[in-house]
């Protein structure tokens, strides 16, 4: 199963794309390449989830842990994501309320 | 399918390792999408909460120290498709889950797991957990329509036109 990480930095925010499916075997690579990010000083960190297929509560955890490491650097990590069953698993656990959710790049960077 | 009864049932024993929670959502998947008036979305409501249960499973087995596989169960029902899945870890009290703090919290930020079980509550149409020190079942039961195949026995075709295959889509 493959899980697809790309980087790349729009304004100097960290666009961290994220391409196939997130759960209990490939989130810790997904943490890896977060925690390799504030590490090296990003703090402003947008995460695409728009091709992501698949997206458990392992993959939720990653993100809340990614996004208190960010906030504790005063930084922020925002997401886009406009598909209703990776939207939706982010609405049952309240985490709408936790994360900044955008529908496009553009917007999530301009945050 | 015997017209009326229930349905066959498949059983997968799967090594407790994270690698092979993808193969248990795939095999959930392909049966599901046989049945009828299971619409896509709940399709992946059921994908997301196998995919819950089965790595709270090889957590459990992880802690327990075993080398005993995850058993995953599909039963065929004419009305609903049944998921049951099994592990032989030390157990756990479905009513006494810890609470996380609210959403506004910033100590919510603490918290990044137990999110699970709560998922698997809201996903599914019905879901028991029977736990004992000697493992748990977590029982998860999507209601819906008998699979296809199923259909190929004309009794079960109850419109005008038997012979209409889109009827059966």
């Amino acid at each position: 199963m493959d899980l697809d990480l790309d980087v790349t930095e729009r304004n100097g925010v960290a666009v961290l794309a994220v391409k196939g499916e997130v759960d209990v075997y490939t989130a810790p690579r997904l943490r890896e390449k977060l925690v390799e990010l504030v590490t090296a000083g990003q703090h402003r960190i947008v995460v695409d989830l728009e091709g992501v297929e698949f997206l458990d509560s392992t993959g939720l955890g990653v993100l809340v842990g990614g996004l208190k490491r960010v906030r504790s650097h005063d930084g922020d990590l925002s997401l886009v994501c406009t598909q209703h069953r990776i939207l939706k698993v982010f609405e049952i656990t309240g985490l709408t309320k936790v994360f900044s959710i955008h529908e496009s790049v553009d917007a999530a960077v301009a945050g | 399918m015997v017209a009326g009864g229930d349905g066959g049932s498949i059983e997968l024993e799967i090594p407790a390792r994270a690698e092979y929670v993808a193969l248990a959502r795939l095999v959930v998947s392909s049966m599901a999408s046989t049945r009828r008036d299971l619409a896509e979305d709940r399709l992946d409501d059921l994908k997301v909460a196998v995919s819950e249960a089965c790595t709270n499973a090889i957590e459990a087995h992880g802690k327990a120290d075993t080398d005993d596989r995850v058993v995953l169960r599909c039963e065929e029902h004419d009305d609903r498709l049944v998921v049951q899945v099994e592990d032989r870890g030390r157990g756990f009290d479905p009513q006494s889950l810890p609470e996380h703090p609210p959403v506004t919290d910033p100590d919510r930020l603490n918290f990044e797991r137990g999110l699970g079980i709560p998922l698997i509550r809201t996903l599914v149409d019905e879901v028991e957990f029977l736990s004992s020190g000697e493992g748990t079942a977590v029982r998860m039961a999507m209601f819906c329509g008998p699979s296809v195949s199923g259909l190929a026995d004309l009794d079960d075709v109850d419109d005008d036109h038997p012979f209409d295959v889109e009827a059966l889509d």
